[in-house]
């Protein structure tokens, strides 16, 4: 369970390029919830994406992660309870170690850390078999540098380290945008199957509308660091991109510019 | 070159090896380019040559040099991420700070250790006469105990964490590391390994001098560009022990280049070699590439 309630942010506060990127979000996830998030460049989802998990600290408001209150939290110590893949293939690894090393930093994810060996035999063997499963042949190079592997790979690579230790809530931020689509394809079929798998509570964010209704069970849509349009169930069974697109204008009393949330 | 002077250049060389795996730490692999160096150098002297002329046991004594220097890296360290100076100013900063403490732990500007006991004695017979093989012999074993140590660091969890730190912070958090207090233990490791050759260091030059840490950081960086220059590679067993040849080799070289009457070159130029040096191995990549260039075009 996550709850936001009150949020705001505001970047540069009192000068001329003051940018309020949150203004009051509330949300409220569920246990087991896949929810999607739309909205346009400035939205304010990678801000909402980024205080959950404690990259930035907002303002004013709360975040609660199932009874814990974590708002005055650092991303470090809410990483016990925080996984997330990053957008940019190179953030969610460190290139100069192997894809190994990479799995046993992972592997610890909130825990504490001694003077033991990262790497062993027996969870090297644990690494081969789940990297197997992604069926690119990463189960033979597991110390190869994790910079030798393409942008599809490393994000394969970060969503399994990202589920290798039990977490409250799965954060993907546009984990897809840098790939081609045909990775992006990959990479999103085994987003859902690993969130279906361990029965993650996900909130995935999206530049593709197509993507938000395909995807998991709830959309949300943020506009000017609000939650303007929030979709589940029937309602958002029967929805397609040209109704998602005609209930924001509606909402919004204006019409989409932004041609990014067209695609897809 | 005599064989006296090649044993000579061996063991200061083995001595900045130390100082060079602290640079590595802060430089390569904290990304934190830190100048503390010349100031924890000589604390590391100033501190075991105090202790020793003291009385105290020597080995006891490079100990604590060593957390002397652990905690000028630290403070260092501290400077940086809880205060947000800038990494090259918040070193600068300490190493000014640390030739007041050092003149104060010696309480002159130079202490002597002649004839007094240190960590070689008990491996050199009556009259001394084999100091000059039996001190470097000492000083590879300390060498390769730290290196060794050091690669197994670098493999357990700890030491992931601590490279993790340097190569990407924002993953690293996101992994629950927190980078300040590993940035905080990589730089007092560091500096511990700098100190430590700073208390060997006095103890082959027969006392503690306040000048003995003027560029100190310099050797240390040349070292390590040296090493990975000449063996280059991503896996950080051969990077340690590229290091440690990079520092013995750069001595070598300035032995070399010191006693070769020919060229006409005097102590004193030495910065000299050393700037023109760490500027052949920075540009040796470049030309290498070059020429394997000219070579595919044929």
């Amino acid at each position: 369970m996550m709850h936001a309630q009150g949020l705001t942010k505001t970047f540069n506060p009192g000068t001329p390029i003051e940018n309020r990127a949150l203004r009051g979000l509330d949300l409220h996830i569920e246990t087991g919830q896949f929810v999607t998030v739309i909205g346009s460049n400035g939205a304010g989802k990678s801000t909402f994406l980024n205080a959950i998990s404690g990259d930035l600290l907002v303002d004013s408001g709360s975040i609660h992660i199932d009874s814990q209150d974590v708002t005055r939290l650092n991303a470090w110590q809410r990483a016990g309870l925080v996984a997330r893949v990053f957008q940019d293939p190179m953030a969610g690894t460190c290139e100069g170690l192997t894809i190994e090393e990479n799995l046993a930093l992972a592997w610890q994810r909130g825990e504490k850390r001694g003077f033991g060996r990262a790497v062993r035999p027996e969870l090297r063997d644990m690494f081969r078999e789940k990297l197997a499963r992604l069926k690119l042949g990463l189960e033979n190079r597991l110390s190869d540098r994790m910079g030798l592997l393409s942008g599809g790979q490393r994000q394969a690579v970060s969503l399994l380290m990202a589920s290798l230790k039990p977490s409250r809530i799965l954060l993907l931020d546009e984990h897809t945008a840098a790939l081609d689509p045909k990775t992006a394809g990959f990479v999103l079929e085994l987003t859902d199957q690993i969130v279906a798998e361990q029965k993650l509570t996900a909130l995935m964010v999206t530049h593709s509308m197509r993507q938000a209704l395909d995807h998991g069970e709830r959309t949300i849509m943020l506009h000017q660091g609000r939650v303007v349009l929030d979709v589940a169930g029937s309602e958002r069974a029967n929805m397609d991109v040209p109704d998602l697109l005609a209930m924001f204008e509606r909402t919004r009393g204006e019409a989409v510019s932004d041609d990014a949330l067209l695609l897809g | 070159m005599s064989f006296i002077s090649l044993m000579g250049a061996l063991e200061i060389g083995l001595i900045f090896a130390l100082v060079a795996l602290g640079v590595l730490i802060s430089f390569r692999i904290l990304n934190f380019p830190d100048l503390t160096a010349d100031g924890s150098f000589p604390l590391g002297g100033a501190v075991a040559a105090t202790l020793i002329s003291g009385g105290h046991d020597p080995w006891l004594s490079c100990a604590i040099a060593a957390v002397a220097g652990a905690m000028s890296g630290w403070v260092t360290a501290w400077l940086n991420v809880r205060l947000n100076i800038l990494q090259l100013l918040a070193s600068i900063l300490v190493m000014i700070a640390l030739y007041s403490i050092n003149l104060r732990i010696m309480g002159a500007p130079n202490v002597p250790l002649l004839g007094e006991a240190t960590v070689f004695t008990p491996f050199i017979g009556e009259g001394g006469d084999s100091a000059y093989w039996i001190q470097p012999m000492v000083l590879v074993a300390v060498v390769i105990a730290v290196k060794l140590g050091l690669d197994a660091f670098f493999a357990s969890q700890s030491g992931l964490a601590l490279r993790a730190t340097g190569a990407n912070p924002r993953m690293a958090r996101a992994q629950g590391i927190s980078t300040n207090r590993y940035t905080l233990a990589g730089m007092a490791l560091s500096n511990a390994l700098i100190a430590l050759g700073g208390a060997l260091y006095v103890q082959t030059q027969g006392g503690a001098d306040i000048s003995m840490g003027v560029g100190t950081i310099v050797i240390g960086l040349a070292a390590v560009i040296i090493g990975e220059t000449l063996i280059p590679s991503r896996n950080l067993w051969i990077i340690t022990l590229a290091t440690v040849l990079g520092a013995i080799l750069y001595r070598l070289f300035i032995a070399l280049a010191l006693t070769a009457d020919f060229i006409g070159l005097q102590a004193q130029d030495l910065n000299l070699i050393t700037a023109v040096l760490v500027g052949f191995a920075l540009v040796l990549p470049m030309l290498k590439a070059k020429l394997r260039r000219a070579s595919g075009a044929k």
